[in-house]
């Protein structure tokens, strides 16, 4: 109660306001809470995802004009014309996000700013949304029979929408989905490899902080009861970035705080520099440039850790409630083929990786995969995983063709990997990390998420975080940053994370790397565990003793190429092995 | 349509088209050195033509003061570094480029009336003002954020433009002004009138494609600036500073922008921010390159130009929307041939 009691006197505030403030901070407050549920919007998508859009104003017109048009010239309920305003908002985002969310970062904000140069010019030139001048006679809005006239009757509603998308938000970032978005930025490749399809979960922060512009918009028109282009220029929608970056991109509530500052500030320079430059013209853009620059350079978090420094908000939940396990994957049968690689080769460009790989994993195996640096075993891993995948060759995974599919989709028939170089989320907690992996054994989507409909099946995933944690022997820092790790038990949690995602068989890239002794004591004895329960693991491993004590076959690679193959204590004694490490005997 | 307006048409369209394939010239130059998705390029585009319409006018251009100014600030930054690093021979330069070079350059403006020169004179005078403007904006504003995503990068860029804007308003006022044209020379060929300025244009842009090409591929500096766009750390393991790398394209760049405003100047009433919507045609042609081909970004840029200047005939209100949307059928090829999982940096 008492972490909560910021946020109580901060709605308090809200709700009185209306009852005290002067006309002039109404409307004030009203566009704030305006601009911050398009800044919410961005957070969601450049701070927490990021991509990042400067059209976001023309979506906000593409709500406002909408509801103008249709209720002006054919009379249409405004309430339907929100939902209009959503769907053509929700059209015009998914062609674009299809169009330039597959290409590199840099094609998105690109793509907006021709996007939102458009949609301004062609509000300005189209008859019928009456150009320059605009469209007025808006209707009122009316709701249960009261009609909101004045900007102290819409106040509520604004902030009612507003308080809505801050939760929404927060619900969604806090779920299954909202892992896989926040693996985004930085995580790509990982979050792929657990089975999120990250393209899709890009167009649906895209389309989400388009829907929230849309309803701005709306607003904005029945709040005025005019539009015309202005506000919704390209430049309006470059300063709603400036909001969400100057607020703090990544947190939620920086929107809120990010609107108001540069909402206060703006109307504080526009009286202020014509006076003191004596000339008239928008020169506050001048202060918010350099302002922008020196936030990117200085403190690139925003102003929100800052308001978090002062006052102190909600802790992070501490506690992992028991939950029904999650149902399993039937194994196949001990001794099965797992995996089959058949003369597998990688080039990158006149470079050969892999030439004519072929190996075998079964079902309750360890097969180790060891040779020299650069005899291209992380390659082969990639190349088995669906990251990179092979150049000619044939990769099946019990009996089915893989080596075309993507990586996500082989994840989802059962193989789990780890990485040489650690990939996981720095800044998020172990548990939510471990549980990126359990991705593909939810299936709740954003809507309910965002409605916290899914908490059942959010505890189901968490406590299998926790259980595969405890597992791997993590289990006291389960609420620690990733990061804060030291390297060898950040390899762990990857273990724990892949076996999550509960597989039948495991590719373990280097595990025991930086663990001590005691520590990779462990690990070989869960390795057997695993084993035994009949899953295969195909491991590279440079300790050999650690390889050797638990392996059951061994593949040595050497210049891309298979140079043995055998039980642990054959390749040991095999000449071509002892010279691939050890150098000939001249 | 007959003929003669699709000839007249066509003659605009290169013209224009000229123009952007430098300016994406400029951008894919500085976004393969720096990864800064340049969006500030069109605002050099205003400056240049704007600085010299100043003098014309017999006024004191204010970019001369936003030269002192930015240099004054580069010099206090880099001195309290050098201090700090104990590296007070950095301070000769330091002080040479900053201070003393834009105080030379104010002396010849104050002193010279430049509005009485010759024209060559003033476009001289022009870029000498505007050009050293677009290193020190690397310094001031990119160079602390170079190892930055392209994101936060692009962000400064849009940051750094906004501000250009506004400071473009307060110098130049929101009127839009015209300079005399280089020559008034008309020749005609068959039923086509061709003006002296149109082939003042297509002629210099062809030279200065030229002299870029040269300077890649023959310099030692053109290929440093090559090897920092190929692989960064490669390069300066071997010894190219990057910050100089990012200076100098940021340096050609805004001589590139520079002299396009003065070379279009005559020919278009250029506003203090006409330079935006100029300077993302050139991105739309830079796009249709993929951010990476020069020719490639050459040939967009004549098609863009040409787009342009039909699509103004056929209908005028909506020519920059046709010309934007351009991009779209560019972006579907583009994501249908590629095909990875983009890792951010």
């Amino acid at each position: 109660m008492k972490q909560r009691l910021p946020l109580l006197v901060f709605l308090a505030l809200l709700a009185i306001g209306p009852s005290v403030l002067p006309e002039f901070y109404i409307t004030l407050l009203n566009y704030i809470g305006l601009y911050a549920i398009v800044a919410i919007g961005l957070v969601l998508l450049t701070g927490v995802g990021g991509l990042t859009s400067f059209g976001q104003a023309a979506f906000v017109g593409l709500g406002a004009y909408t509801t103008a048009y249709l209720t002006t010239a054919h009379a249409v309920s405004p309430w339907l014309t929100l939902l209009i305003g959503l769907t053509v908002t929700a059209a015009v985002a998914l062609i674009l996000g299809f169009l330039t969310l597959r290409l590199s970062g840099h094609y998105l904000p690109l793509g907006t700013i021709a996007w939102g140069l458009s949609l301004y010019f062609l509000f300005g030139n189209l008859e019928f949304l009456g150009g320059h001048t605009g469209l007025t006679g808006i209707p009122v809005l009316g709701l249960f029979g009261f009609e909101l006239h004045t900007g102290r009757e819409f106040y509520y509603l604004i902030w009612l929408v507003l308080l809505g998308a801050v939760l929404a938000t927060q619900n969604l970032l806090d779920s299954r989905e909202g892992r896989a978005i926040r693996a985004l930025k930085g995580g790509g490749l990982m979050a792929e490899s657990m089975g999120v399809n990250t393209a899709r979960t890009k167009i649906v922060i895209f389309l989400i902080a388009a829907l929230f512009a849309c309803v701005s918009g709306w607003l904005y028109a029945h709040l005025q009861r005019f539009v015309n282009p202005t506000p919704f220029g390209l430049h309006i929608g470059i300063e709603y970035l400036f909001m969400a970056v100057v607020g703090g991109a990544a947190h939620v509530w920086g929107a809120l705080v990010g609107a108001g500052v540069i909402t206060i500030l703006k109307q504080w320079l526009q009286d202020l520099l014509p006076k003191l430059l004596g000339q008239s013209g928008n020169f506050e853009a001048i202060f918010f440039g350099i302002l922008l620059v020196l936030v990117l350079q200085r403190a690139r978090d925003g102003i929100w850790p800052w308001v978090v420094r002062l006052i102190p908000i909600k802790a992070a939940q501490r506690v992992v409630a028991e939950a029904e396990p999650l149902p399993h994957r039937e194994m196949p049968a001990l001794g099965t083929v797992l995996l089959e690689v058949k003369d597998a080769c990688k080039r990158f460009g006149g470079l050969v990786a892999n030439n004519n790989m072929s190996l075998t994993v079964k079902a309750g195996e360890v097969m180790a995969l060891i040779g020299p640096n650069g005899a291209g075993k992380s390659t082969m891993f990639n190349c088995i995983s669906g990251v990179d995948p092979v150049t000619s060759g044939e990769v099946r995974f019990i009996g089915e063709r893989i080596d075309h599919l993507e990586s996500r989709e082989i994840a989802r028939r059962g193989m789990g990997r780890t990485f040489q170089h650690v990939r996981l989320l720095p800044t998020m907690s172990v548990l939510e990390n471990v549980a990126i992996g359990a991705h593909l054994r939810g299936s709740k989507g954003v809507l309910s998420a965002s409605l916290r409909l899914e908490r059942a099946e959010e505890a189901r995933l968490l406590a299998e975080a926790k259980r595969q944690l405890e597992r791997v022997g993590l289990g006291e820092h389960l609420f620690d940053e990733a990061g804060s790790l030291p390297l060898g038990q950040q390899r762990v949690l990857e273990i724990a994370r892949a076996l999550c995602a509960d597989p039948c068989l495991l590719l373990l890239d280097e595990p025991a790397a930086g663990l001590r002794y005691m520590e990779k004591q462990a690990l070989a004895e869960l390795l057997r565990k695993l084993r035994g329960e009949g899953m295969g693991i195909l491991l590279v491993e440079h300790d050999m003793d650690f390889v050797m004590g638990l392996a059951d076959r061994v593949v040595v690679m050497e210049f891309g190429e298979k140079i043995s193959e055998g039980l642990p204590e054959e390749v040991q004694k095999d000449p071509v092995v002892l010279e691939a490490y050890l150098g000939g005997v001249e | 349509m007959d003929l003669q307006i699709a000839l007249l048409l066509g003659q605009d369209g290169i013209v224009n088209g000229a123009i952007y394939a430098l300016l994406a010239l400029a951008l894919v130059l500085v976004f393969a050195v720096t990864r800064v998705i340049y969006i500030p390029q069109g605002e050099f585009v205003a400056y240049g033509a704007l600085t010299l319409a100043a003098f014309q006018a017999g006024k004191t251009p204010g970019t001369l003061w936003f030269l002192l100014g930015a240099g004054v600030l580069v010099a206090v930054i880099d001195t309290v570094i050098a201090v700090r690093a104990g590296a007070l021979g950095r301070m000769k330069r330091i002080v040479l480029w900053n201070l003393a070079y834009p105080a030379v350059v104010a002396g010849l403006v104050l002193g010279l009336e430049p509005a009485k020169l010759p024209l060559v004179a003033q476009a001289a005078l022009s870029l000498v003002i505007v050009v050293p403007l677009g290193p020190m904006i690397y310094r001031l504003a990119f160079q602390p954020l170079a190892e930055a995503s392209v994101l936060v990068l692009l962000i400064v860029s849009v940051a750094v433009h906004t501000a250009m804007v506004g400071l473009g308003l307060l110098f130049f006022g929101a009127e839009g002004s015209r300079t005399t044209p280089f020559s008034e020379a008309q020749f005609t060929l068959g039923t086509l009138n061709v003006n002296g300025q149109t082939l003042w244009v297509i002629g210099s842009s062809i030279v200065l494609i030229i002299a870029l090409y040269q300077f890649f591929g023959r310099t030692l500096y053109g290929k440093a600036l090559r090897a920092t766009a190929i692989n960064r750390v490669g390069a300066r393991l071997m010894g190219i500073s990057t910050t100089m790398a990012g200076k100098l394209s940021f340096t050609l760049a805004a001589g590139i922008g520079a002299f396009s405003g003065i070379l279009i100047a005559p020919i278009t009433t250029v506003y203090y921010d006409t330079g935006f919507l100029v300077g993302l045609k050139g991105f739309v042609a830079a796009i249709i390159a993929g951010l990476v081909s020069y020719p490639l970004a050459a040939a967009g840029a004549i098609l863009v130009g040409l787009l342009e200047s039909f699509s103004s005939f056929w209908a005028s209100a909506f020519k920059e929307v046709i010309v934007f949307t351009l991009i779209i059928p560019v972006l579907v090829w583009r994501s249908l041939t590629s095909h990875h999982v983009e890792e951010e940096e």
